[in-house]
């Protein structure tokens, strides 16, 4: 399927490429900024927000991972697996509810 | 079961009889020239479906804003998908001299591979799907969030300050909508005990002794949840941060023309059409329904569904970052958290097998009235859900008037004593 996938796309874009015109001009090449002339890097530093909300994402994506095994078995879990799924989704939920009184979760 | 599903099994086991008495050396080659084959089928339907919903959706959000909408290319304008796909093909496409150029031509290919590759596990009837994956909602999900590396590599590759400032809103953002769609398909899991699409839907039919309620009467709290974080996992309106045009102008798409532009839209949108064929399937039965034949019925249920993504788009005006960013973590997460419990422990007092009964004990209930009680502490704890926020965004909004008030004050004060 992503073999497929990947063949039939990239024919469409080489097929593109062959029936487009191609005037390159330095105008054309430079980076569009609404007009302006680019000053300096663009890969630069980025906020620190961005990394806070990606690092509570992860544990978040993890326990889901973990979680969905569970949750096929569940219909044959005995009582106390039962509470300690609760107590495992409890530490996350108090986990949450601690980056979000730490400020992690604000966007200013 | 129904004659045009035959009529397709009869077509698909005839090619297969070709190909394997063609290839009868290699079982391997055989097998893989019909997957191949069952690949571009899928495909084809893929981007055929992005031309006709690229129509529906100009037409529709015409009509809402009062507009005609796309009129002159063919009867009703219907030859539009066509003649765009024209003009995409024929346009010059420019490599900014300052890009990445591997990253950034490789990009576009990658978001539209992955937003076919979803279609790989959709079960369209019984019988056609393209490989029946036990854990197809895994894979659908993480497929779908494959998009994210496309649209970080267009952002860096470009190049460019807007393209990269749209890229990062997206990561942001896309990641965070995870974790909801998440944590709302796993009530279904649950009930249904399997993760293969199949299953699921059998869960929702007559099949097995089971009861035939589709799973949105069980959690109206995930699948509200589930749609609107599919919306923001797509990228659409009014979760369409990422191409504010007033903003960042178009976002990590800057920089792209012709083709690679196309291949963006076309992967947002059969990113989008996947959300809603993933939708009825997980909550409406999938193409379980009386008398229409199954096709029909997984087209309406996904059409609707649809529809109601071209009806948001056309109504709701764009959300604000820090808005979107609370929206998910400071109301979904927590929201889903407390339903999960809620189901965890429902599930397990109220069960409907004897069998499961005389395992872990609980009260023996029928199917009905299992969902009946479902259906009442889902809604509830949406309910309660949204109470509270509204009550905390009341707080807020009081505090931020009571400070503007005071400085207000302040100023007239100050005008006062000069």
């Amino acid at each position: 399927m992503i073999v497929t996938a990947a063949l039939l796309m990239g024919v469409t874009l080489i097929a593109a490429s062959l029936l487009r015109p191609k005037k390159p001009s330095k105008a054309k090449l430079e980076t569009y900024e609404c007009g302006m002339e680019t000053v300096g890097d663009t890969w630069v530093q980025f906020r620190v927000q961005y990394y806070v909300l990606a690092l509570v994402f992860v544990v978040f994506d993890i326990e889901a991972v973990l979680l969905f095994p569970i949750a096929v078995a569940f219909n044959a879990l005995p009582w106390l697996a039962v509470i300690n799924l609760i107590l495992f989704i409890l530490i996350l939920l108090i986990a949450l509810l601690y980056a979000w009184r730490k400020g992690a979760l604000d966007w200013e | 079961m129904n004659p045009i599903n035959d009529l397709l099994n009869i077509i698909g086991g005839f090619i297969a009889g070709i190909i394997n008495s063609i290839f009868s050396f290699s079982p391997f080659l055989a097998d893989a020239i019909t997957m191949g084959l069952a690949a571009i089928i899928l495909c084809t339907f893929a981007a055929l479906s992005f031309m006709g919903l690229t129509y529906a959706e100009r037409k529709v959000v015409a009509r809402i804003q009062d507009r005609v909408g796309p009129n002159q290319a063919g009867p009703l304008g219907l030859l539009q998908p066509i003649a765009d796909g024209i003009k995409m093909f024929t346009k010059e496409d420019t490599t900014p001299a300052a890009a990445d150029r591997w990253v950034y031509n490789l990009a576009p290919l990658v978001i539209a591979v992955f937003a076919l590759t979803t279609y790989a596990v959709l079960p369209f009837a019984p019988g056609v799907v393209g490989t029946n994956l036990n854990i197809g909602v895994f894979y659908v999900l993480a497929i779908g969030s494959g998009s994210i590396v496309a649209i970080i590599m267009a952002g860096w590759g470009s190049n460019n300050k807007y393209a990269l400032l749209g890229a990062f809103r997206t990561v942001a953002q896309l990641v965070g909508y995870e974790v909801p769609m998440l944590l709302n398909v796993l009530p279904v899991v649950m009930l249904a005990g399997s993760m293969g699409l199949i299953d699921i839907i059998d869960h929702q039919t007559l099949a097995n002794g089971n009861a035939g309620i589709p799973f949105l009467l069980f959690f109206p709290l995930s699948a509200v949840v589930f749609l609107i974080s599919g919306i923001a996992e797509t990228a659409r309106s009014p979760f369409d941060l990422l191409e504010a045009e007033s903003e960042i102008v178009a976002g990590f798409h800057v920089e792209y023309s012709g083709m690679k532009f196309a291949l963006f839209f076309l992967g947002e949108y059969v990113n989008a059409l996947a959300v809603a064929f993933v939708f009825s399937t997980l909550f409406l039965g999938g193409f379980a329904g009386p008398i229409l034949p199954p096709y029909i019925w997984l087209l309406l249920k996904a059409g609707a569904v649809f529809t109601i993504f071209m009806w948001l788009r056309g109504t709701l005006p764009r959300v604000r970052i820090d808005q979107m960013h609370n929206l998910n973590w400071k109301f979904f997460v927590p929201l889903s958290i407390v339903h999960l419990i809620l189901v965890i422990i429902l599930l397990k007092v109220f069960v409907t097998s004897p069998a499961q009964q005389a395992a872990t004990g609980g009260i023996l209930v029928d199917a009905w009235v299992q969902a009946a009680i479902m259906f009442v502490a889902s809604a509830l704890t949406l309910i309660a859900g949204l109470g509270l926020a509204a009550r905390r965004a009341r707080i807020s909004r009081l505090a931020e008037e009571d400070v503007l008030a005071r400085r207000r004050a302040e100023n007239m004060a100050t005008a006062g004593a000069a």
